[in-house]
């Protein structure tokens, strides 16, 4: 029962939840990011800023937070031997927490607080809002570049994957 | 030089640049 919910029901949240993240986060990079360029020509963006993003944000982060929790669950006791790269069955699955943690970390620290002066949720100036709008335009892109890896050391870390992958 | 992570495309490439370094990486720490 315990392998049940650790492993099994744990991975299956790890995934739904994981696949909620990085849907958002690629929704923001390769469909808003480029559609408030656009609106901000004809003065629609304000219904994506104000209607849209800050839906889109509550999902994305909240679902970080899941992604990682689940993840951690299912390491449990190996945790650190992950984290640590104590052992070399863990080094591949290391990796992609690394590259999770990192990634949750911009999510948390650089994203989500930069967004909430760019939406209007904080108040900021437009310098500010201009530094916030910079700094949180990089986390996200660089959460985009860094998902890549992460997802491929995710798929290649167990059983017959991590076979295929590393012999 | 212009930064990679302006455009998708670069970002994108630096992904799987960054890809193929880690996977080559734990590759030979694995050997």
């Amino acid at each position: 029962m315990g392998d049940f919910i650790q492993l099994g029901l744990g991975r299956w949240l790890h995934i739904l939840a994981g696949v909620m993240w990085i849907g958002l986060l690629y929704y923001f990079n390769f469909v808003q990011v480029p559609a408030l360029a656009e609106a901000a020509k004809d003065g629609t963006a304000p219904g994506i800023t104000k209607h849209v993003a800050p839906r889109a944000l509550f999902w994305f982060r909240w679902a970080a937070v899941v992604t990682w929790l689940a993840g951690a669950m299912i390491l449990g006791s190996h945790f650190l031997d992950a984290f640590l790269f104590r052992a070399t069955a863990y080094y591949p699955i290391g990796v992609g927490a690394w590259l999770g943690t990192i990634m949750i970390f911009n999510v948390w620290v650089l994203i989500w607080p930069n967004q909430q002066k760019i939406l209007g949720l904080k108040p900021a100036t437009d310098e500010e809002k201009a530094k916030a709008r910079r700094v949180a335009f990089l986390a996200s892109r660089t959460n985009t570049m860094l998902s890549i890896p992460m997802i491929f050391f995710m798929v290649a870390s167990g059983g017959v994957f991590k076979t295929a992958f590393f012999g | 030089m212009k930064n990679p992570l302006d455009s998708l495309w670069g970002t994108v490439i630096s992904g799987l640049v960054i890809t193929v370094i880690l996977y080559n990486i734990v590759k030979f720490a694995l050997q």
